[in-house]
């Protein structure tokens, strides 16, 4: 059983068709690239994994569990933790605040999930707690741990995290992330605007990630970095899969027909 | 030195204004929603203290630490089951909501309880007061101003020291991502307003003890909670604060010139404030 995969995964922004059944997996220990131009889907995939956007139930799958309509909160406490594009920390929240509250509602259900299961049995809607289980929360990455990874964090932990540098809030996002100690960890573009040395800071810390037990899913741009850091890449173009494989057996040729939709 | 006592009245009465606006600005500093059945639900709340007072004797502070939890849930079920569903991208159907609210709160109040004018008695407290040099505040004023301040500093320690208020701003700054980080927003609003509905408990007993009130005065109440909050800036405590007391000390030497420019000298006030500082006093960086 994949740790998570998706099945014929569609997504609609209202009558707009974003995805055309997308075909994914991610195994456990693995990190998977998902690359393609502008306007491949590769964020409304990410959004789709995340909750942020809700699918036929089935159409994604977390350990075997059906979680495709489940909401971005549940998938969280699931174990599956997000690095939005653009990094969006919280705008009102110091450095370490928004480390917080990336682990402040990890792990199972909460009173509000009971509270909502309640309701939910009341009302005869979805129980949402019951589909929340699977993962502790508990694990290797803590405030301390966060800030062994990223040691300038601790130096600016009292400073608004908008107030960083695009690399610093970079490595923030990250950091809250982890704070639920995921086993799936999506990262939405996490180089985008950001200098090459900055970028290779970043990625220096995707082995240590992997160590503590975090799966990793990662969309690119630069076709380069992915296929240094990726196990294996997903091609995606125009809402589908155009090309898939190890990084280490796809050819440069294959991934330009995939990526641009005509060979050289 | 008459001055001197008006200008202090004013400042006591501003603490009363300040706890109008302070429900009213939380719930407006996390959602963006804009509750104009404030004041009714004030009114309410002071039904509900007056009720426990006449059916049990309790002591009007004792009766509001009983409704407050009444309150609270009551907001809780509020936003979760009907002002939740009104929030989005357009500003329209939360402003109708809470405007219809206002009206069926009014009428079922009339008919609950008549037009007749109320008051819950608080006994000698009413006419106690403190003497200080020339200069005598009335004891209710003055627990009203405390409560006030107390009032939003529980307000800002909760904000900034507890994790609910991390939740509440990572939510008001960005809801979508807030999910991501397990937080339901639906849930963070249903909290809010009952937290914003303890504040109108608080308030409620203040005003039901100071004045007379009957089921038609809440939107008017409103109106000094809106502008205490506007002058403050939206959704700055300590602003309202500062609002309220704007207000109230207008009012108080507007009734010294004549008492007929109370209210006016009020509105006034707000009015110059808005000329000079569009964005209130101390406006949020963000809004």
């Amino acid at each position: 059983m994949a740790l998570l995969e998706t099945q014929a995964l569609t997504a609609n922004y209202g009558d707009f068709q974003a995805l055309f059944g997308v075909d994914i997996t991610l195994e456990r220990g693995e990190t998977v690239a998902i690359i393609g131009a502008n306007g491949a889907g590769k964020t409304t995939l990410m959004r789709s994994l995340s909750g942020v956007l809700q699918n036929a139930p089935e159409q994604i799958q977390h350990k075997g569990t059906p979680v495709g309509a489940l909401p971005a909160d549940t998938i969280m406490k699931r174990g599956i933790a997000m690095v939005p594009e653009g990094r969006r920390l919280f705008r009102s929240l110091s450095v370490e605040e928004n480390l917080v509250i990336g682990g402040q509602h990890k792990g199972g259900a909460d009173f509000g999930d009971r509270l909502d299961s309640l309701i939910a049995r009341i009302t005869g809607a979805p129980d949402p707690a019951l589909l929340a289980g699977g993962h502790d929360g508990q694990g290797y990455w803590t405030l301390d741990t966060i800030y062994e990874l990223f040691p300038i964090l601790r130096e600016r932990r009292h400073t608004p995290g908008t107030a960083l540098s695009g690399g610093q809030q970079q490595m923030v996002a990250i950091g809250r992330a982890l704070m639920s100690n995921p086993d799936v960890l999506l990262c939405d573009e996490i180089s985008l605007g950001l200098a090459p040395v900055v970028i290779k800071d970043i990625y220096a810390a995707l082995p240590k990630i992997k160590e503590t037990g975090a799966s990793v899913i990662v969309v690119e741009q630069d076709i380069g970095q992915a296929m240094r850091v990726a196990d294996r890449v997903y091609c995606m173009m125009e809402g589908r899969v155009t090309l898939s494989g190890r990084s280490s057996e796809i050819s440069r040729e294959a991934i330009h027909e995939a990526y641009f939709g005509a060979t050289a | 030195m008459i001055w001197v006592d008006t200008i202090i009245q004013g400042i006591l009465l501003g603490g009363l204004y300040a706890l109008f606006a302070a429900g009213l600005s939380l719930v407006f500093g996390i959602m963006r929603l804009v509750n104009l059945a404030h004041g009714d639900l004030i009114i309410l709340a002071s039904y509900l203290i007056l009720i426990l007072v006449t059916a049990t004797g309790m002591n009007p502070f004792v009766a509001a630490i009983v409704a407050a939890p009444v309150l609270f849930a009551l907001g809780w079920l509020l936003q979760r089951f009907v002002l939740n569903r009104t929030l989005g991208d357009d500003i329209l159907p939360p402003l109708l909501v809470t405007f219809g609210l206002s009206i069926v709160l009014q009428n079922a109040l009339l008919e609950g309880f008549s037009a007749d004018s109320q008051r819950i008695s608080l006994g000698a407290l009413e006419t106690a007061s403190v003497s200080v040099g020339s200069l005598s505040f009335g004891v209710i004023p003055l627990l009203t101003f405390a409560s006030a301040i107390g009032v939003i500093l529980g307000l800002n320690q909760l904000f900034y020291r507890t994790g609910i208020g991390r939740a509440f701003r990572a939510t008001s700054d960005d809801a979508t991502t807030a999910s991501l980080m397990g937080i339901r927003p639906n849930r963070v609003f249903a909290t809010a307003t009952g937290i914003a509905m303890i504040v109108v408990t608080i308030s409620a007993l203040y005003l039901g003890t100071r004045a007379n009130f009957d089921p038609s005065i809440g939107p008017a109440r409103l109106i000094y909670a809106f502008e205490a909050v506007i002058i403050g800036g939206l959704g700055s405590l300590w602003g309202t604060l500062a609002g309220g007391v704007i207000i109230g000390v207008a009012q108080t030497l507007g009734a010294a010139i004549n008492p007929e420019w109370q209210i006016l000298a009020g509105h006034v006030a707000f009015l110059v404030v808005l000329l000079v500082r569009p964005r209130g006093l101390f406006p949020r960086g963000n809004d």
